[in-house]
């Protein structure tokens, strides 16, 4: 049986899909300033870098030429867009119990042999996974974007700005200093990249159609998938 | 390989469109009231936070220059053969008293030493140890008039033809570690760290630490000067609240 999308789930979606989006393409031309990354609280050259990023394209970044300014603007905008967005995502969740349904794993889910048999139904294309809306893989993929990786770009943003960080300063250690801050919202920002194109492909190959316009209306009640 | 060139035409779609809106007015008043939104929440948090401040341990091995890492006029170069002798911080505007302040006078006042780290916009850190009067201090002993709303800074240097200068409100300009510095890890202020005076704005991005400072100005309105926006780098784009 499945239950339909609730509506906070569905604006919640598409407000944080145009969110993430111009906050990734945006974040291009913010990375395009200095593209080196570095640990620990400081870090100015290329030799102290863990890494060299490559120099994104104007395509690739929001605008579509080089400005730091004008990028920053976009950025700031849409980190309070995606951070209230997801902060009501929760809220609503925890009232339509949206998370405890449907979100939460039982100790079962976690057996190799049940998570080895969800990979082989996915890599048979079979998305029929019976009972409940989400399957083990959904769920474990679901909770690390929702509990890992958006709160992490939202507090390793924070970290990074002089005037956040002077209000609270524990925070900054707890990622290990600014330029740590700084790399892991690099790391995170590309997962949740690698998520995006993951999710956008299993949408293709599990009927186009039949999830966009669920994501919009909902789906229907007691519908087999 | 057709998806992938999907993904790139709607990037490139998308990063367009931004640029258009990028342009409007009604983007701009977004931008403005999101910033608004930042200094806010920073100052609802704690009252009158401090930036972190490291030990002397933790000081970057270098200090790198950025922006102008010199003043290319013949007086600049004859004041750096001096030794400064004859530079003056000017204090002037909305004050009681105006002020000229010779590098001895600066040095007698109660000096603040701080290490604390410095973030450029672009995204790089450096941390140093810097020292010199509270410009609150110096503020003081001009007496600020009490429609003040912001502190002008004015530079020596000049950055693609435009005379460098950054500007805070009273928060920041009275804030403890906001300081007028003339020595950097123990040692007079290096010609591309500004000497031989910069002040010093903790609690926001590299850019509003203006080098090469000249003089201080309490006014009611950045209107009129340079650009209209702030600062030099305000009126290239960038945001005035440089916290976020």
């Amino acid at each position: 049986m499945r239950k339909r999308h609730g509506l906070g789930t569905r604006l919640w979606h598409w407000i944080n899909a145009v969110a993430l989006i111009v906050l990734f393409m945006s974040g291009l031309n913010i990375s395009n300033a200095h593209r080196y990354l570095y640990w620990g609280e400081w870090g100015f050259s290329p030799d102290q870098a863990w890494l060299a990023v490559p120099s994104f394209p104007g395509w690739m970044t929001i605008p579509d030429y080089y400005s730091l300014a004008a990028a920053r603007d976009w950025h700031v905008v849409f980190s309070w867009v995606m951070a209230v967005a997801l902060t009501g995502y929760f809220i609503v969740s925890l009232i339509n119990r949206h998370l405890q349904r449907d979100m939460r794993t039982t100790l079962r889910e976690w057996k190799p042999a049940n998570i080895w048999q969800d990979i082989r139904s996915h890599l048979r294309l079979d998305f029929d996974h019976g009972e409940g809306k989400y399957n083990f893989l959904q769920k474990a993929a679901y909770g690390l974007v929702l509990f890992i990786l958006l709160p992490g770009m939202i507090f390793t943003g924070m970290v990074m700005s002089p005037g956040m960080e002077a209000a609270i300063p524990w925070m900054t250690d707890l990622f290990g200093g600014r330029q740590s801050a700084r790399s892991i919202h690099f790391i995170f920002a590309f997962a949740l990249f690698g998520f995006f194109v993951l999710h956008i492909v299993l949408v293709l190959l599990a009927g186009p159609i039949g999830q966009l316009r669920d994501m919009i209306t909902g789906g229907r009640e007691d519908e087999k998938a | 390989m057709r998806r992938r060139n999907l993904l790139a035409a709607g990037a490139a779609f998308f990063a367009a469109g931004c640029s258009k809106i990028g342009k409007t007015d009604w983007f701009g008043a977004i931008v403005d009231s999101a910033t608004s939104w930042h200094k806010f929440s920073h100052r609802a948090i704690g009252s009158l936070p401090l930036a972190p401040e490291y030990d002397r341990a933790d000081v970057s091995p270098f200090f790198r220059g950025n922006g102008s890492q010199t003043v290319d006029t013949d007086a600049y170069r004859a004041a750096l053969e001096s030794g400064f002798a004859d530079w003056t911080l000017k204090v002037s505007g909305m004050v009681d008293r105006e002020l000229d302040l010779s590098l001895d006078m600066l040095k007698a006042l109660p000096q603040r030493t701080q290490v604390t780290r410095h973030d450029c916009v672009e995204g790089w850190s450096a941390i140093g140890e810097w020292t010199g009067p509270q410009l609150g201090t110096i503020l003081d002993m001009a007496g600020i008039r009490s429609d003040a709303r912001f502190v002008l800074f004015r530079c020596a240097d000049t950055l693609n033809g435009a005379e460098y200068y950054e500007s805070v409100d009273m928060a920041d300009a009275m804030h403890p570690q906001t300081i007028v510095a003339h020595a950097l890890n123990g040692e007079a202020l290096p010609e591309r760290n500004g000497a031989p005076l910069r002040v010093r704005i903790e609690r926001q991005l590299g850019y509003k630490s203006a080098k090469y400072l000249t003089g201080v100005e309490v006014v009611d309105t950045l209107e009129g000067i340079g650009g209209g926006e702030g600062g030099y780098w305000e009126d290239r784009g960038y945001q005035w609240y440089a916290g976020i």
